[in-house]
């Protein structure tokens, strides 16, 4: 009997591991499109997110439905997105990485304040749009919430992926990241594919920050902790793939999620410092991830 | 060089710097103590960001590391507080020379992502190790008073040790620069391959580099904790690490003086923007950050290198825009 406790209890915590994962796989995913298209770790990714998240709530304030917000977010930060990727980065495209480092830490400071001085710095609660009921299987009990909140995530994957695969867009933006002067010579504007790719990383930062928030609570600093497990989510899947960015935020859900529960020294107390370790181990031991390719560089 | 004026400006500068304690209020005089303090961990980032160009969004984690390692020494074992702040700088250095040795394998973005997640994580390690750290109530320490019978107010007293420490600071940071260590460590950032062909060991250099930048952030930790006499986990957060970097910037990249004008800038600016709004100013610095990217690149330190160039070269033919040697091909 305690066996089969035993046994329940580490199911719970894989779902409410690959649920917060997949937070992770979205906000990784988004700084892996950003990386492969320009070279660029989007430091920003987190905060442009969290302010997403504060525009959906002042939507949800005003009184427009739940679904509706969410669409109108996404709208709102694919253009936010697009508009960042054309006035701040595109004039330093070029630039040293030193350069472009501080312009999105610029970023992240100037959206972070943003949120507060608009929406100050008291934590506000952010609805659900799932039931409060748990779902029961068995003696399994696992939230809605986080049921609800892989079936979103994996929703936008799957929509992404037929993007890519299947769309003559989607294809463009792939060849403009893998060749841009080839792909600039078959009348592709590169330019433009990689503005496109920085508001589907904005969009995808939404769909992470508008998840989270019922758990975390809305307040201008809640992304800081989740930006540093979606950095360990890319480190770990390598920065070089859109694929390991999924797998690898799953991953480190799960293992974030079992180590705080079984290892009684680390609790909830170091679960910054667990993901800190993965990404140094990460780096020192396989720097391009499970999935990434080695970069090879031309001297 | 071309600054034949620099030294009388510098003497002029500490003399000025030398009276102001006996000029000020006590309020003020302790800004001006902070400032030099900042000055001190400044000086320290850019030896590594600016001049070696290995990328740090954690240096607050070795502030951190500092002022815990003072304040746990004259809290939990009675150390003068004179001694601890250079034991802070050892400890500091070890730890930096440490991270550093990773780092090796870490370049460019992949180092500023550790560091970045080493800022995150610093509040929570320190709250940890509640035992030493006094977990997030932090430790209260007592203020000195000045020693030998001198004549200055616990201010005063605080005024002239952050002094003697950032000129100290400065004089070593000058003189490693100008020498051949501190070419090999400009070459490394240029062009490693070339400076490892002209048998610059880059390992060495780079961890010595980061031992060495750790210890100056770590003394000016260590002088923060005494001048404020308390130390608190979370005042040692991610944005403590993005104030160093937005000093370096805004002072001047690989610049010796720009760690003096981002001091300046990093602790008064806040105090005005203050009156706005709570978040105004940091606001400011993240605008101030891409602006100064965009169209000072060389920061403060720049703008006042080409100041001073056509002063001393009224007829110059040149457009007197170039930057000085040291930061040609940072930014």
């Amino acid at each position: 009997m305690s066996c089969k406790l035993a046994v329940d209890t580490f199911i719970q915590q894989v779902v409410s591991g690959l649920a917060t994962g997949s937070i992770y796989a979205a906000l990784a995913l988004a700084l892996v499109m950003i990386y492969e298209a320009t070279d660029v770790v989007n430091f920003a990714q987190g905060e442009m997110a969290m302010f997403a998240t504060y525009i959906c709530w002042a939507m949800l304030s005003a009184g427009v439905p739940y679904w509706g917000a969410f669409c109108g977010t996404l709208v709102i930060a694919f253009a936010g997105g697009l508009l960042i990727e054309r006035v701040v980065i595109r004039p330093v495209e070029n630039a040293p990485i030193l350069t472009i480092v501080i312009i999105t830490i610029g970023l992240l400071e100037i959206f972070n304040s943003l949120a507060g001085w608009i929406f100050s710095y008291v934590q506000k609660p952010f609805p659900s749009p799932f039931p409060k009921e748990p779902v029961r299987f068995g003696e399994i009990v696992l939230g809605s919430h986080d049921l609800g909140q892989i079936g979103v995530t994996l929703a936008v994957l799957a929509c992404i992926f037929v993007f890519f695969r299947f769309t003559p867009l989607g294809l463009a933006m792939r060849a403009a990241a893998q060749n841009p002067v080839s792909s600039r010579l078959v009348g592709i504007r590169v330019g433009w594919m990689l503005a496109l790719g920085w508001g589907l990383a904005a969009m995808f930062g939404a769909v992470a920050g508008m998840m989270i928030a019922p758990i975390v609570f809305l307040e201008p600093n809640m992304m800081g902790g989740i930006q540093i497990y979606a950095f360990a989510a890319a480190t770990l899947g390598g920065f070089t793939s859109p694929v390991g960015a999924v797998v690898g935020g799953l991953i480190v859900g799960v293992v974030e999620n079992l180590v705080g529960t079984y290892v009684s020294f680390i609790g909830t107390e170091l679960k910054l410092t667990v993901a800190l370790a993965m990404i140094i181990i990460v780096l020192l031991v396989k720097p391009s991830g499970l999935f990434g390719r080695a970069v090879v560089r031309r001297v | 060089m071309a600054r034949r004026g620099a030294p009388v400006v510098a003497l002029v500068a500490v003399a000025i710097a030398c009276a102001l304690p006996f000029l000020l209020s006590n309020f003020r005089l302790f800004q001006f103590t902070q400032v030099y303090i900042y000055a001190i961990a400044l000086l320290g980032l850019n030896l590594l960001t600016g001049y070696n160009g290995q990328i740090s969004l954690g240096h607050g984690a070795f502030y951190a590391i500092g002022a815990y390692a003072a304040a746990i020494m004259m809290d939990q074992w009675g150390v003068p507080y004179g001694w601890t702040i250079p034991a802070a700088g050892l400890i500091c250095f070890a730890a930096g020379f440490l991270f550093g040795l990773p780092a090796l394998r870490l370049e460019g973005l992949y180092l500023a992502l550790a560091t970045f997640s080493l800022a995150l994580a610093t509040p929570q390690i320190l709250k940890y190790f509640e035992h030493w750290t006094g977990g997030s109530q932090g430790i209260v320490l007592a203020k000195p008073s000045a020693p030998f019978g001198l004549p200055l107010n616990p201010d005063q007293w605080l005024y002239f040790l952050a002094l003697v420490v950032l000129l100290a600071a400065l004089w070593l940071a000058a003189n490693l620069l100008r020498g051949r260590v501190g070419r090999a460590i400009v070459a490394l950032r240029d062009n490693p391959i070339a400076a490892r062909a002209m048998g610059v060991n880059s390992a060495l250099y780079k961890s010595l580099t980061f031992g060495v930048s750790a210890a100056y952030t770590g003394i000016a930790g260590a002088l923060s904790a005494v001048a404020i006499a308390y130390v608190a986990p979370d005042s040692f957060n991610i944005f403590l690490s993005i104030a160093l970097l937005i000093g370096i910037v805004v002072g001047g990249l690989a610049s010796i003086a720009g760690a003096i004008y981002g001091a300046f800038f990093l602790h008064f600016v806040p105090n005005w923007a203050q009156d706005i709004s709570k978040a105004a100013p940091w606001a400011i610095f993240g605008v101030s950050l891409i602006l100064f990217m965009y169209f000072m690149p060389y920061g403060i330190a720049g703008a006042v290198h080409r100041i001073a160039q056509r002063l001393q070269r009224p007829q110059s033919t040149g457009d007197g825009r170039e930057p000085p040697p040291s930061v040609r091909t940072i930014a």
